[in-house]
Formats: structure tokens, sequence, C-alpha cells
């Protein structure tokens, strides 16, 4: 079918990043990872850093980020990507070094190094994928989980006197004097992604400049964990999801 | 009309039909067939494809190969 394509006259417009590895996604149908891990690397090879990028893969859904990223690539302990990011920033100081990290690395186990880590104002961009749930060990509650929300952990609906309240790591981390630039964005519709594409774009620019901690959350979706249909999921997130992660700039260099 | 085409790696798709809601042309559809991996894959049901690279954005497996045609070849035609 596809060598039947006209292809004559027409130029490409849209490939897959060369950055990103054959082998393909491991990932559930519909889960944002995949896009969150494209745009990284699209971002990467559009500013021609391959060979001076170093991401640190966290564990979680995205523990084999490194087979998907063709880049130097280092494995850190549970919730520890941002201390090791630390270690390999300021070793290397004229690297590019970033850390992706789901919700239950970051804001459960994570949370000390996180906060530590941007508080220091160490100079790397931190990429948090936000989808308020443990997703690889079954849809358990996260620190993220929306007030109600049934989980595998919680299947009467998470109640905030037993179990707290949603973490906003985002809003916290922003008040940190280290913080330069905290943002907030999703990849469930095209024009989100692209927004989420120029977040990301900034926060390797920002370190480029040696200006501190730059902090993007993804929002993003679980089918499997909430166990609905990639479409519905999406619907979900911007029902549920959407009013309590509001999307958009939390920090802007220059606006406090 | 912007004439555009998309390719698709059909052995990477997992049918999340994610690309199909975000086609503003509707130009896309699941196959009935499946691929080494078990998934139906989604394939091209007509030539109304305007090269808008909306699936490729939001496709979470990187399948597609957008292909447009340029703008100067547009300026020719009017």
């Amino acid at each position: 079918m596809e060598d039947n394509l006209v292809l004559e006259g027409l130029e490409v417009v849209y490939h897959k990043p060369d950055t990103l590895t054959e082998a393909p996604f491991h990932y559930c149908p519909g889960c944002g990872h995949g896009v969150a891990h494209r745009l990284i690397m699209e971002v990467v090879e559009e500013m021609g850093i391959e060979e001076q990028t170093i991401g640190i893969a966290p564990v979680g859904c995205s523990v084999f980020a490194y087979h998907y990223m063709k880049i130097d690539m280092q494995e850190a302990a549970h919730g520890r990507a941002c201390a090791v990011a630390t270690g390999v920033k300021r070793l290397l100081p004229e690297k590019y070094v970033f850390t992706y990290q789901g919700d239950g690395d970051l804001a459960a186990i994570g949370t000390a190094e996180t906060i530590h880590t941007v508080n220091r104002g160490e100079n790397l961009a931190i990429f948090f994928i936000n989808n308020a749930i443990y997703g690889m060990t079954g849809g358990q509650m996260a620190p993220t989980s929306l007030c109600h929300q049934v989980t595998s952990t919680s299947p009467y609906g998470r109640e905030e006197k037993a179990m707290g309240f949603p973490l906003k790591m985002t809003e916290l981390v922003a008040h940190l004097p280290g913080a330069y630039y905290v943002t907030r964005q999703a990849v469930h519709t095209p024009n989100a992604v692209r927004k989420c594409k120029k977040a990301i774009r900034n926060a390797f620019e920002y370190q480029k400049e040696n200006k501190g901690t730059c902090f993007v959350e993804i929002v993003s979706n679980c089918p499997s964990g909430w166990r609905l249909t990639p479409l519905d999921s999406q619907k979900w997130l911007e029902e549920n999801m959407l009013p309590m992660y509001k999307l958009g700039d939390i920090k802007l260099p220059g606006k406090d | 009309m912007i004439k555009g085409t998309v390719k698709i790696a059909t052995e990477l798709c997992k049918g999340c039909e994610l690309c199909i809601a975000a086609c503003p042309q509707d130009c896309l559809t699941l196959t009935n067939n499946i691929n080494l991996k078990g998934y139906k894959f989604v394939e091209l049901k007509n030539d109304t494809c305007t090269g808008c690279t909306n699936c490729a954005l939001v496709c979470p497996d990187a399948v597609f190969t957008v292909y447009r045609q340029p703008k100067a070849s547009l300026k020719k035609a009017v």
C-alpha cells in the first residue's frame, strides 16, 4: 500500500527524529510518555546538541528511556534522578543535563531530592510527567492522584482526610528562588503538543545561558492505570486533571 | 487545496486511534489487519490529507512521516 503513495513534488514536513532509536516503545497504546520522549528528542535534534546532552532516566514506566533516546543516558536509583543530575552537571558543566521523571519518582520517593535540587538552583532541566497514578506497578494511588479518584489502592476514591490532597509539585517548586522557569504543559491535543515542545525548547535554551533550574511538568494520560481507552483517557484528562492542574507558565523569567 | 500525504510505519502502530480523532480531514482509519505485535493499525482511507502534521504530533509511537506540497509550488499554481 505504501509503495503506491505518490510522493513526487512533496517535501517532508515531519519525520521521526533521528535521535530516537529504532526500538519500538514498550508503553501501552495511547500513553503520553511516547509523545514526551519524542518532543525532548526533537528539541535535542533541532538544537544539534546530541553529543552534549546527558539524560537521567528514572524508575517507573519510563525506566527504559535510555533504550529509546540516542544520547548519553544514566539510570538513577528510584527518585534520585535530580541528585544524579546534580553530580553530572557539576562535573561536566558544559553539557546539557536533563532528568525525565514520572510522578511516582519525582513527587513521591524523590520529593526531597527535587526540592533541594531546585532550591540550589542547579543549572539543569527537569521534565516531570504527571499522570496521577503509578502506572508500572498496576495503577496504585500516587501523591498526585486527584480527590475521589479510584485507583487500585483507593477503591472507594481518594479520601482527603485519610490520604491527603493531590500534591502540586510544580507550584511547590515555583516559589523557590533557584527555579528560573517553571511551566505546566500537556500532550493531549496537537496544540498542547506544540506548546509543550516550545516549553521544552525554552528549558534547554535557558540551560545554555546558565540561568538556573527549569522545571517542565507534562500532564499526561495513563489509559491502562485509569482503566479507560486512549480516547476516553484524554477526555478524562481534560475534564478532571486540567481543572486541578491548570496549564500554563507558573514562573517566567523576569516576572515574579 | 494543499496536497499532502503520510507514510505510516505500521509495525510500530499500536492502534490507539488518537490520530484518527486528531485528523481534521478525517482521512485515517483503523484496518482490520493485525501487525506483528498483534495490534490493528491505522492507514489512509482517502487522499484528502493536507499534511497538517496533527496526527504525527499526537502519535505516541512516532509512526508518521508527513509529506506536503512545498509552499513555492502553491504560488505558481495560483
